[in-house]
C-alpha cells in the first residue's frame, strides 16, 4: 500500500482506531472467501489499478473517473468512523476518501433520480469466491442507497485506510463507506454508480430478505432474526477473557447527522 | 493397553481440543474476535462427537469393524455433552456476560437458538443415565430413551447450518455426513 496525501476531515470525534492488523486482517469480502482471514490471504492476485469508476444513469453529465487521479486528489480527507457489522461486532476505522456527494454533484443528477445503485467488480479469475459457486450469492455484488442518503456528508468513497491506499482485502481501489449502516452496505471494489428513479436490488437482501433489509440502518432495537443487535463485540482485544461488549448506538452514533432522513418512517418495517 | 486403560486415555484425549482452545484464547491465537471463534469451535466439536457417536453402529455393520458399541457410544456421547455444555456456557457467560434479558429473548424468540438449546436439553437425560446402574434399572426404557441421540443430532445439525449466513464449504461436509448416517439408520437391517 502506498501512502496518501490526506488531511483530517469532519465527523471523526475522538474515537480510537482499531489496530491496523485487525482492520486489514479481519474482513468480510465474500469475493475472496467466507472466512474472516480469507480476504487477506486470497486477494493477492487481484489487480486494483488501473481502475475506472463510472457514474451514469439519470445524470446530465455521465462521468468516467480515473481512480489513479482520484488517489492524488487534494480533497482527500481522513474520517475516523465506527464500523458496525450486521454480525454484531464493531471496529473503529480511519478511512481516507472523498465525500460521495462531491462526485455525484459533478455528474449533475437529473431531478427524476431518487436512488443510487452501486455495482462491484466481476472477476472470477482474480476473486476465488466468485467462481466456487458455494455461497449462492449472485455476482457481482450490488448495493443501493436513496439519493438523499448518498448525498449525506457522512457518505464516503474510501480510497485508503490508515493513510495508505486500500489493501485488496479492504476493497481496493475504491469502496463505499456509510457509517450509520451495517457494514455490508459498504460495497467494495466499486466500479459502477447508476442514478435511478426506483430502489435497486441489493445483494444480501436478494439472498435473505427477512434478515437484511434495503436500509440496513444500525438499530439496537431491531434484532436480526438469529441474534440481538442491542450490543456488539468490540474487535481488537485478542484475549478470550478480556474481550468486551458494548451497547450499540442508534444509527451507530450518527443520529445527529442522519435521523432526519428517516423521520416518520417505521424503522421496524424499513429495517 | 487401550483395552485396559481406555478410560484414562480416551476421555482426556477427547478434551484436548477444549484445552487447546482455552490456551489459544489466552494467548491471543484465536484472532480478532476470540469469543466468537471459541464459542463456534466448541459447538462444532459437540456436533463432531454427536456424529462420531452415530457413526459407531454403521461402522460395525457395514465396515465390519468390531467395536464395543456401548463403551464408545458412552465416550463420544459424553464428550458431545461436555462440548455442548461448554458451548452454551461460552454463549451465556463469555459472549453475553450473563445478560439474562438478552438471553431470555434469544431463548424464547429465536428459532436458531431454540434449536440449539433443544438439542442440549435432549442430551441431558442421556448424560444423566449413561451409567450402568441406570441401564440396569431402566431396562428396555433405557434403549428407547437413548434413541434421543438422533433428534438431538438433527436439531444440532440444523442449528449448525443456520449459524452461517450462506451455504458454505465448512458446514456442507458435516451435513452430508449427518444425512449419510441417518440413511444408514433407515436402511433395512440385513439378516446374516
Amino acid at each position: 500500500a502506498a501512502s496518501l496525501q490526506t488531511h483530517p476531515g469532519p465527523y471523526s470525534g475522538n474515537l480510537t482506531p482499531t489496530p491496523h492488523e485487525d482492520v486489514t486482517h479481519y474482513n468480510n469480502f465474500y469475493e475472496f472467501g467466507m472466512g474472516k482471514a480469507d480476504p487477506a490471504a486470497r486477494s493477492q492476485d487481484f489487480h486494483p489499478l488501473p481502475w475506472t469508476l463510472e457514474i451514469t444513469g439519470l445524470v446530465r453529465k455521465p462521468v468516467r473517473l480515473d481512480v489513479e487521479q482520484l488517489l492524488r486528489s487534494a480533497a482527500m480527507e481522513e474520517r475516523i468512523y465506527r464500523m458496525r457489522c450486521v454480525e454484531a461486532w464493531s471496529m473503529v476505522i480511519p478511512w481516507d476518501g472523498l465525500p460521495l456527494a462531491s462526485l455525484l454533484k459533478d455528474a449533475d443528477p437529473d431531478p427524476r433520480a431518487t436512488h443510487v445503485a452501486f455495482e462491484s467488480v466481476l472477476r472470477p479469475s482474480e476473486m476465488p469466491g466468485q467462481s466456487d459457486g458455494l455461497s449462492g450469492i449472485q455476482w457481482p455484488y450490488v448495493e443501493g442507497l436513496r439519493l438523499d442518503e448518498a448525498m449525506n456528508p457522512l457518505t464516503l468513497l474510501a480510497l485508503g485506510v490508515y493513510g495508505e491506499t486500500l489493501p485488496n482485502q479492504n476493497g481496493a481501489p475504491i469502496r463505499l463507506v456509510v457509517p450509520w449502516k451495517y457494514g455490508f452496505k459498504g460495497i467494495k471494489s466499486l466500479q459502477r454508480i447508476r442514478l435511478l428513479d426506483h430502489e435497486p436490488p441489493t445483494t444480501w437482501n436478494r439472498l435473505a430478505s427477512d434478515e437484511y433489509g434495503f436500509y440496513a440502518n444500525v438499530n439496537p432495537q431491531v434484532d436480526h432474526p438469529r441474534w440481538s443487535q442491542a450490543t456488539e463485540r468490540v474487535i481488537g482485544a485478542h484475549s478470550l477473557f478480556g474481550a468486551t461488549r458494548q451497547p450499540t448506538l442508534m444509527f451507530n452514533g450518527y443520529g445527529e447527522q442522519v435521523a432526519d432522513l428517516y423521520r416518520g418512517m417505521d424503522l421496524r418495517k424499513n429495517f | 493397553m487401550l483395552q485396559r486403560h481406555w478410560r484414562v486415555i480416551l476421555y482426556p484425549l477427547g478434551m484436548i481440543p477444549a484445552g487447546w482452545l482455552v490456551w489459544q484464547g489466552q494467548h491471543g491465537a484465536l484472532g480478532a474476535d476470540p469469543v466468537n471463534v471459541f464459542e463456534r469451535s466448541l459447538g462444532l466439536w459437540a456436533f463432531r462427537f454427536l456424529l462420531a457417536c452415530l457413526a459407531l453402529a454403521p461402522l460395525r455393520r457395514f465396515a465390519g469393524i468390531s467395536i464395543n458399541l456401548l463403551r464408545y457410544r458412552r465416550l463420544t456421547g459424553l464428550l458431545a455433552f461436555f462440548y455442548a455444555s461448554l458451548h452454551v456456557l461460552a454463549y451465556v457467560g463469555l459472549d453475553h456476560g450473563f445478560d439474562w434479558t438478552v438471553l431470555w429473548t434469544d431463548i424464547t424468540h429465536r428459532f436458531f437458538i431454540i434449536l440449539g438449546m433443544s438439542a442440549l436439553v435432549l442430551l441431558i437425560p442421556l448424560a444423566l443415565t449413561s451409567n450402568a446402574l441406570s441401564m440396569r434399572l431402566m431396562k428396555r426404557r433405557w434403549k428407547f430413551l437413548h434413541k434421543l441421540i438422533y433428534p438431538a443430532t438433527v436439531l444440532a445439525g440444523i442449528h449448525f447450518f443456520l449459524s452461517f449466513k450462506t451455504l458454505n464449504s465448512v458446514s456442507e461436509p458435516y451435513l452430508a455426513a449427518l444425512a449419510l448416517l441417518l440413511a444408514c439408520r433407515i436402511l433395512p437391517k440385513r439378516r446374516v
